[in-house]
């Protein structure tokens, strides 16, 4: 190496790093191709690899009812302290039921995977817990889970359902590729309404557009619905949609 | 910054880099040895790893890897051997009858230990940890049973759940005589005064207790019977008890005839395999269970 002229770091590739090092905008491109790279190779194949979403019997979108439920749980932040995504690890399966499938958050916009579990794992807590429990439960946790250290979230038991947006909300979601039908979309608010009203006759075309629906008044306590209808009617849905019986763990393993 | 021609620093012997900010300039210090060679060895590592594990995306599918691993595929192994060695503890379970498990210490105990795991994660949301219940959820240790304290009643309420979305769930509905205006609200003041008494407590004063049993006699003997000590058949509560699942003030006690209470407990048959719940039901039979 000379001590006088152009810096000079020797002839062989592995010297060459200085060019990239000493030229702010080729090192901006040099990240953006690494970068590019890395999201081709991670990301891209998500998108057309068969083997992304498997191959299950039940899913359907939410209905009216468990979509303004849903709305209210990103609302109040509660993926901040609730997961819902069982990991294939075998104390968890044991603890919560069948590892989440991809298939299972398909029609979620934005899924709810969440990263934090200050509370339990809720992927697939419908139908554990009654109704009146969750409305219990809402109103004050520690009444029934005295370790808990859950905030009270009693006022959704006394919060009318804003249903303004719902339609349009709907529409949205088809629009992004949730398979809403023209039935689906025309039926939205006598939907809503029905999932509530167990005896009313539209609770059976209800149950035809929208399979396993759960379909009761989730919170006795106001004739009108609630938010709270809407969270329970949401939360009493998680995880029971695909059918298991029918589902090939071995054709999906990965 | 300017750019400095490349130097040798005097002390250090090293070069430097040709960057000068006035006059400090800055060494062209090699990378340490070690680090370096750590860097290659995580590079060659990942060529390993792409062949022994999936890795690579192709056209329509992935490169498996050489020993064809998969998460989930291992989680079922592990769910397998976590099985079988439960199973190896838990031998016998599996066939033996209720009767059977009751009639044999060594079974006993095991199913206690699998059914105590399992109420803790199960039932103590409603039912409290050690089975006391609350208001609204029954206490499990108190000896009296909704729906009957044998072995084989705890495991029918368990498996199929009361008033729950199951074909042979525990069913029953009381009216809501004040609701759907089948009683006056001074007629249900006074069953409910009635109700009261039937549990050793206090009638409110000037409250017209006869009547109160007349009415019993007449709407809720069927099910409560005719001295108010309940029908399992039914999962009617036995009244005389002094173990009040809603409270026994007169408010409580107004609200349950007027609206009804008619609690659900899920179906577990659906979620919870076999064994679980026969353990389950010999734990919660050890707690108040009754022969």
């Amino acid at each position: 190496m000379s001590s006088t002229g152009q810096p000079h770091h020797g002839g062989s590739l592995f010297s060459r790093h200085h060019i990239l090092e000493t030229s702010p905008i080729l090192l901006v491109l040099g990240i953006l191709v690494m970068v590019a790279i890395g999201g081709l190779v991670e990301i891209v194949p998500l998108f057309y690899l068969k083997s992304t979403i498997e191959t299950v019997q039940g899913m359907r979108p939410y209905t009216p009812l468990e979509l303004a439920g849903r709305n209210i749980y990103v609302r109040e932040g509660c993926y901040l302290c609730h997961s819902q995504m069982i990991r294939s690890l075998r104390d968890e399966v044991e603890r919560y039921g069948h590892y989440s499938l991809a298939a299972e958050s398909m029609y979620d916009h934005p899924f709810q995977w969440g990263s934090k579990r200050n509370g339990p794992d809720i992927a697939r807590v419908g139908g554990k817990y009654t109704d009146s429990w969750h409305v219990a439960h809402l109103i004050d946790p520690r009444s029934v889970v005295p370790q808990s250290i859950m905030p009270s979230y009693g006022f959704l038991m006394t919060t009318a359902l804003d249903t303004r947006a719902l339609v349009d909300n709907v529409a949205t979601n088809r629009e992004v590729g949730v398979p809403y039908t023209d039935d689906m979309m025309a039926n939205v608010m006598t939907d809503l309404k029905a999932q509530v009203s167990p005896d009313a006759p539209e609770a059976a075309a209800l149950l035809k557009r929208y399979p396993k629906a759960v379909v009761r008044k989730f919170n006795p306590a106001t004739p009108e619905i609630t938010e709270g209808d809407a969270v329970i009617a949401y939360l009493q849905m998680l995880g029971t949609l695909v059918d298991f019986k029918l589902y090939d763990d071995k054709a999906n393993l990965r | 910054m300017s750019t400095d021609p490349v130097q040798v620093d005097r002390i250090s012997g090293q070069t430097t880099t040709g960057h000068e900010w006035d006059g400090i300039r800055e060494l062209n210090t090699p990378l340490p040895r070690w680090w370096l060679w750590l860097f290659y060895l995580t590079i060659a590592f990942s060529f390993a790893y792409w062949i022994v594990y999936p890795a690579w995306p192709l056209a329509s599918s992935y490169t498996a890897g050489l020993f064809g691993y998969t998460n989930r595929g291992r989680v079922a192994e592990e769910l397998a051997a976590g099985q079988a060695a439960r199973m190896q503890a838990a031998a016998g379970l599996e066939t033996a009858t209720l009767a059977q498990i009751a009639a044999d210490p060594k079974l006993t105990e095991i199913a206690l230990a699998e059914g105590k795991a399992a109420f803790g994660d199960n039932c103590t949301p409603c039912h409290g940890s050690g089975g006391q219940g609350q208001r609204g959820y029954p206490n499990l240790t108190a000896g009296r049973w909704l729906w009957g304290g044998t072995l084989d009643q705890i495991h029918g309420t368990i498996t199929h759940g009361i008033r729950a979305d199951d074909p042979d769930t525990r069913a029953s509905a009381m009216p809501s005589f004040g609701k759907d205006g089948i009683l006056k609200p001074e007629e249900v003041r006074e069953v409910a005064n009635y109700v009261r008494t039937l549990g050793g407590l206090e009638p409110e004063q000037g409250v017209d207790v006869a009547a109160g049993k007349k009415i019993f006699a007449d709407n809720c003997s069927a099910c409560h019977g005719e001295d108010g000590k309940g029908n399992i058949d039914m999962g009617a509560p036995n009244l005389t008890t002094k173990v009040w699942q809603y409270g026994s003030d007169i408010s409580d006690l107004i609200y349950t005839i007027t609206y009804a209470r008619n609690s659900v407990m899920p179906a577990w048959g659906k979620r919870l395999d076999p064994v679980t719940i026969k353990s389950l039901a010999v734990y919660v039979h050890s707690l108040g269970g009754g022969t």
